[in-house]
């Protein structure tokens, strides 16, 4: 059945394939992206001393990789659902108290000095903290979230209230004591990069970091459902009226989104190596502050400020340590004062 | 008049404490273009966006190719076989033009001979093929806008005011779209105000005022009688002659 064909006669008039070329390519709004470099750089003779700048500057990066890990997936969640989830900081918790039913009973693994052991393990520890949080973040999505969509005030309250219980449940499941997490043997100390002590967790967590915003990227922009994404971020209503469910992918956003947290617990957890259930909700604060000056809803804008915010607080703690107590607030104003609705907002 | 592919009857829609929709008995013919004309605020989105699902009608029955729709969810009505271009177009300015189109062709890939089809009466969709369709004029984003709605045959097309704020160049480009969309067997259910734009496409007509329809028949019969143009004018079409 030829149902609504165009008309042959159409088609024979019809222009040549349509090239890419055909204008020169669309401008991209790069401002926010040369913050981190020219930061980085402008640093340097303040530093004065090339290896401490390195230093800083690696160490700052892998902070702020591991913040992007964890507010990724809220901004995400709040982008496409417009869901204010400050019960996020739960699946952090969670996530690493979950890698803890890996970690430490294969403990003797961890001790030996095989980075290939000990990465084996890492990673099924990830994999296991990843599954329960995004089964949580499912549960949640169904349980908490499900009945106040479209009410930001009742959202708040509840998510608040699923993040003390979820604080609660971590204190009965594994106990109140903190819990020591100790690095995998092969990822203690540092490595010289000239004179330049890294430590070699941190430049972990920068390829873990780069490696989850390049998949992150690549789903976003190469892939139907990383569109269908970001089309629901700007207009959830016309992704309906176009055929799609977007319900269905609002749980699985929310189930990665969650997933995304576990991860980014894991590796805050190992950075920090001690484990308190109140881990999450102390870090809700500097993810907030990230999607805020990001952009809501911007992924790429989290990124930026992730490694902003951290850069900030490592070069301030050096130069000027009580600065360092603010610096995440000052960043935070004189981004808004420059873009008041964040770096890449959907409304620019 | 046999076999419609869109009838609603008795439809009420309420938005908040508003009672938009006040029975809106509604025929579409199968094939063709039918013309839904008011004035502002006479209801004619609202019938849309119910049609849609989008709004849910609190009284009625909405029935579309033989199947009640109107407690459906959107998303079913859409792969039923309704495509919606919103009076605010809705596209997707983040993606590029064809990124807008990819996501209409829910079969999964873009057929490059409709595609090709639809670049031979909007050809500024070609030049803009990668831009972000956010850099685009108001009525290159309503020749995006329509073209996803074509990007795949479907039964009916549901277009709110494409002419609304567009120059008369695009408006005429327009006008050459929907006498293309003509021949092909899609329905095309067209709200619009300007009168002037319609009277020369559209093959039925209803008008709508009040949340009611009250007048409905075919178009030539609309253009041809004065007097009952005069009748109507009072209601709807004073602005626009």
């Amino acid at each position: 059945m030829t149902t609504n064909a165009p008309p042959a006669a159409a088609l024979k008039v019809l222009p040549p394939q349509a090239s890419a070329d055909a204008l020169p390519a669309a401008p991209r709004d790069l401002a926010p992206l040369l913050l981190v470099p020219a930061l980085i750089l402008l640093m340097l003779p303040l530093v004065g001393s090339f290896p401490t700048w390195v230093t800083l500057t690696i160490a700052g990066l892998a902070m702020g990789m591991m913040i992007f890990i964890m507010a990724s997936g809220l901004t995400l969640v709040f982008g496409l659902m417009d869901v204010l989830n400050f019960g996020h900081g739960a699946f952090v918790a969670v996530g690493a108290y979950a890698a803890t039913m890996v970690l430490i009973p294969m403990r003797g693994w961890l001790e030996v000095d095989s980075l290939l052991v000990n990465l084996g393990v890492l990673g099924l520890a990830i994999a296991l903290a990843m599954l329960s949080t995004a089964l949580l973040g499912w549960a949640f999505e169904r349980i908490i979230i499900a009945p106040v969509y479209g009410q930001h005030l009742k959202q708040i309250l509840i998510t608040m209230g699923g993040m003390i219980v979820a604080e609660q449940l971590i204190n009965v499941v594994w106990g109140a004591e903190q819990i020591a997490l100790p690095l995998p043997a092969s990822l203690r100390g540092a490595i010289l990069i000239g004179d330049a002590a890294v430590e070699k967790y941190r430049l972990v967590a920068v390829v873990i970091g780069l490696l989850v915003f390049a998949g992150m990227f690549l789903v976003l922009n190469r892939t139907k459902i990383g569109l269908l994404i970001r089309a629901g971020v700007e207009n959830r209503e016309m992704v309906e009226a176009m055929g799609y469910r977007i319900r269905r992918l609002f749980v699985a956003v929310f189930a990665a989104g969650s997933a995304l947290a576990g991860l980014g617990g894991v590796l805050w957890g190992l950075y920090k190596e001690t484990l308190s259930a109140a881990m999450g909700g102390d870090i809700m604060v500097m993810i907030f502050i990230v999607i805020i000056i990001g952009g809501l809803g911007s992924v790429g804008g989290c990124f930026i400020g992730a490694l902003l915010m951290a850069l900030v607080a490592n070069y301030a703690g050096f130069l000027a340590p009580k600065f360092a107590l603010v610096s995440n607030i000052v960043l935070m104003i004189a981004i808004l004062l420059w873009r008041p609705a964040g770096m890449y907002s959907k409304s620019r | 008049m046999s076999d419609p592919i869109l009838q609603l009857s008795g439809v009420h829609t309420h938005i908040g404490e508003y009672h938009i929709l006040q029975g809106v008995d509604l025929i579409v013919p199968r094939g063709g273009l039918s013309v839904l004309l008011g004035r502002n605020g006479a209801g004619k989105t609202t019938t849309l966006r119910t049609i849609m699902g989008l709004w849910k009608a609190s009284a009625g029955t909405v029935r579309f190719d033989g199947r009640e729709i109107a407690a459906l969810p959107t998303p079913d009505i859409a792969q039923g076989g309704i495509a919606y271009v919103p009076e605010s177009m809705a596209v997707f300015s983040d993606l590029t033009v064809r990124e807008n189109l990819y996501l209409a062709a829910r079969s999964g890939a873009l057929d490059q001979q409709r595609v090709e089809w639809i670049f031979g009466f909007f050809p500024a969709l070609k030049k803009f093929w990668h831009y972000p369709a956010g850099n685009l004029s108001g009525g290159q984003k309503q020749m995006v806008a329509i073209a996803r709605a074509i990007v795949e045959p479907r039964k009916l097309l549901l277009i709110d005011e494409p002419t609304k704020g567009l120059a008369p160049a695009i408006i005429q480009s327009l006008i050459a779209a929907f006498r293309e969309l003509k021949e092909t067997q899609t329905t095309i259910l067209l709200v619009e105000q300007n009168f002037n734009f319609v009277k020369n496409l559209g093959d039925t007509v209803s008008v709508m005022d009040d949340g009611r329809i009250v007048h409905a028949g075919s178009m030539r019969e609309l253009v041809e009688d004065e007097a009952l143009q005069q009748r109507l004018l009072g209601l709807s079409l004073a602005s626009h002659q």
